[in-house]
């Protein structure tokens, strides 16, 4: 019976071309809005490393000076984990985490070896040893650097795979010499395509909350030895020697822990007030309140995702509400229109299931249409939305899930829309209707 | 093959109720001709549309082809309608959107038959109508006696034993009309029963047996005086 129905419904599609287009258009116009809005808040406020992401920490502390009266949730919600060196560093050596890195952003300039390429500048990372196994950036080719590197200061750098194809052609690079800053770096690794949405570790140290992956990568300690500069300095104090930040009143740079658990996390946090403790009682720091959200928790703490995106979404789903109704309203009218032929059939042996069921395969044809043009409508939205100046605006894509995500929603809108004219349809009393001339 | 008995109609509205049938006796044989006359009003249409199972009734009883059908849910009367039954309408009410074949597919449709079972059906009582030829066209391309009989190719598709038709040439001028009976005339002798609603006394006089409805009862033709006169105290009564 299937079969019948889908074959009525075509042919009532072909007798209403007006009607039909109307429906299928309004449902397509509210399903892309809604899946166009859907995409990009899924791209805003997605998880960027969903393998790793609950055991990621964010160590947060308040090294403003005595006189400060800046509560600390506030300090943390503007300088998320923004530290100075001296604490990064004690942090880091004092080893009470599984995996710590130390990282802070810089523009570098780039110096290509081959003749005629002219020297260029690419966001840079400054980080240590456990970056990349901390964050899942996986290598193409060879490694990451060690913490012996790091303490030695050695001239070595991890590139992206987009900066390996643009200087190497693509081809291993591991043991060649890029010149950042003019200074010579060894390339010890090439990692595959890493670039976490949102980019969780950049917003407190002056990073673009979205975008494409970074193309350098330096052991921090070699790189602050080259006076390279940091994107993102924070300092609460006067006078302050900007060419020694390392022992500067100044917050610059962020400390990521991995902790393999909750009891972990506890330990950790436990082992931060201690520290910071001591330290006001050594008179380094002040203030003894100490914060360890994880990665989901430091992004909704840093409110990295812009309210109207939310609202937006909510906005496209009220249209498409709006959307359904109105088919709703089509439906019913088409319906209401065919009362005789529903008469007809009932007269004729249809049951009141077969004529419910007649009407719901039509009003799903009519959603899995309205689900096609919304696909059309979503690629279209999210194109311009590329054209966009917004820093994510060239990441918004529709993904396989949306896509199927795009289907659910049509189906269901549709199924919704049909079920009361369907409804409707089969409680028609047949006698009435075939009575008259 | 259908008898009722003290069968009652109401139709209750906010302000009035109305007795389409009351006290309504009736016995129809297997392979009988009936034709049914009445004023505009009498419950002609209301009485078939209840032997058609299109409609409940209030009182009495009603059994068909031995089934008390009062009992029976919305599938089983389906069912009986589907298999049983067939129904021609003054207004033919053929599909708008389908056309001759698929119009006369509906009810073999419903009882789920083969695709080339159907076909054999359909081309077979197109051709007894006479309208093999006209299988693709739309009902709105076929004049009204044409169109009356798809709608008689229809009822028959499915050989049912019943065939009900409510002024089947109401809307036909005196030549269709005369072929539509023929028609119908050729089907009782293959064995169907026909109950035939007619304003026309000529047609009414070319079925076997006649049965006339005033204010919702049967009555015999011999006593139609006394019963204009009840029809008129109910009339009154009802204003
Ligand atoms: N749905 C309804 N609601 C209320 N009253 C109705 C309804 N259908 C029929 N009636 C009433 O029932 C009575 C019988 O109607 P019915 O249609 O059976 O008459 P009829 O004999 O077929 O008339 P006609 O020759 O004009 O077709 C009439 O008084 C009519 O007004
Ligand atoms: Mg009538």
């Amino acid at each position: 019976m299937f079969g019948y129905y889908l074959d009525l419904a075509l042919r009532s599609f072909r007798h209403n071309r007006v009607l039909t287009t109307l429906m299928v258009l309004a449902l397509g116009l509210g399903i892309g809005a809604s899946i166009t809005t859907l995409a990009v808040l899924k791209l805003l406020s997605g998880d960027p490393l969903p393998q790793s992401s609950a055991r990621l920490f964010a160590p947060e502390i308040d090294p403003l000076g005595k006189d400060s009266t800046t509560p600390p949730e506030r300090l943390w919600r503007d300088w998320g984990n923004l530290m100075t060196w001296t604490d990064a560093m004690n942090l880091l050596h004092a080893r009470a985490a599984q995996r710590q890195a130390v990282m802070a952003l810089t523009q570098t300039k780039l110096t290509p070896q081959a003749a005629g390429q002219h020297p260029f500048y690419s966001d840079g990372v400054m980080a240590t040893a456990d970056f990349f196994g901390m964050f899942d950036a996986a290598f193409q080719y060879g490694g990451g650097w060690s913490a012996q590197d790091d303490e030695n200061r050695a001239h070595v750098a991890v590139i992206a795979g987009f900066l390996n194809d643009k200087l190497f052609g693509g081809k291993d690079s591991v043991g060649q010499i890029v010149r950042i800053n003019d200074h010579d770096y060894r390339i010890v690794g090439v990692l595959k395509a890493w670039a976490p949405q949102p980019r969780f570790y950049a917003t407190s140290l002056g990073g673009r909350g979205y975008g494409n992956g970074d193309a350098v990568f330096l052991p921090l300690q070699s790189a602050f030895a080259d006076k390279m500069n940091p994107q993102n300095v924070n300092c609460f104090d006067t006078g302050i020697d900007a060419n020694h930040l390392d022992t500067a009143p100044c917050a610059w740079v962020s400390l990521w822990v991995e902790l393999k658990d909750a009891a972990d996390a506890g330990a950790y946090k436990t082992f931060l007030s201690n520290y910071v403790a001591q330290q006001v009682s050594l008179g380094r720091l002040h203030h003894p309140e100490v914060n360890l959200p994880n990665l989901m928790g430091y992004l909704a703490q840093q409110q990295i995702v812009p309210d109207d995106a939310r609202l937006q979404t909510n906005l496209a789903f009220g249209f498409l509400l709006i959307c359904v109704v109105n088919t709703v309203g089509l439906l019913l009218a088409k319906c209401l229109r065919r009362s005789r032929e529903i008469g007809v059939r009932r007269a004729l042996g249809a049951t009141r299931r077969s004529i419910f069921a007649q009407f719901m395969v039509e009003s799903a044809m009519v959603g899995i249409a309205g689900g096609v043009l919304g696909l059309v409508f979503a690629e279209l939205g999210l194109f311009a939305i590329r054209q966009q100046p917004a820093e994510y605006a060239s990441l918004a894509h529709l993904d396989p899930a949306m896509f199927a995500v795009t289907f659910v929603i049509a189906l269901v809108a549709s199924l919704i829309a049909g079920l009361l004219p369907a409804w409707r349809a089969c409680v028609v009393a047949p006698a009435p209707q075939l009575k008259s001339a | 093959m259908l008898t009722m008995t003290h069968l009652a109609k109401v139709y209750r509205t906010e302000l009035v109720e109305t007795y389409a049938l009351r006290d309504f006796n009736i016995d129809v044989k297997p392979g009988e001709f009936v034709a049914v006359t009445g004023p505009s009003g009498s419950g002609k249409t209301t009485f078939l549309t209840i032997a058609g199972l299109l409609e409940t009734f209030t009182g009495g009883e009603y059994h068909l082809d031995g089934i008390e059908v009062s009992k029976l849910d919305d599938n089983a009367r389906s069912k009986i309608r589907n298999e049983k039954i067939g129904f021609i309408f003054q207004a033919f009410n053929l599909i708008p959107d389908l056309n001759v074949f698929d119009n006369v597919d509906v009810p073999l449709r419903y009882r789920g038959m083969k695709a080339d079972e159907r076909r054999r059906r359909i081309m077979e009582s197109l051709e007894r109508v006479g309208l093999a030829a006209r299988a693709k066209h739309y009902p709105a391309e076929l004049s009204g006696g044409q169109q009356q009989r798809v709608a008689i190719a229809r009822a028959l598709a499915g050989s049912p034993r019943l065939l009900l038709a409510d002024e089947p040439t109401g809307n036909l001028d005196t030549q269709m009309a005369r072929g539509v009976l023929e028609l119908l005339e050729e089907i009782h002798r293959e064995g169907a029963t026909i109950v035939m609603v007619t304003h026309d006394p000529e047609l009414a006089a070319r079925a076997q047996r006649n049965v006339h409805i005033i204010d919702g009862q049967v009555v015999d033709i011999a006593e139609e005086p006394r019963f204009h006169v009840q029809a008129a105290r109910a009339a009154s009564a009802h204003t």
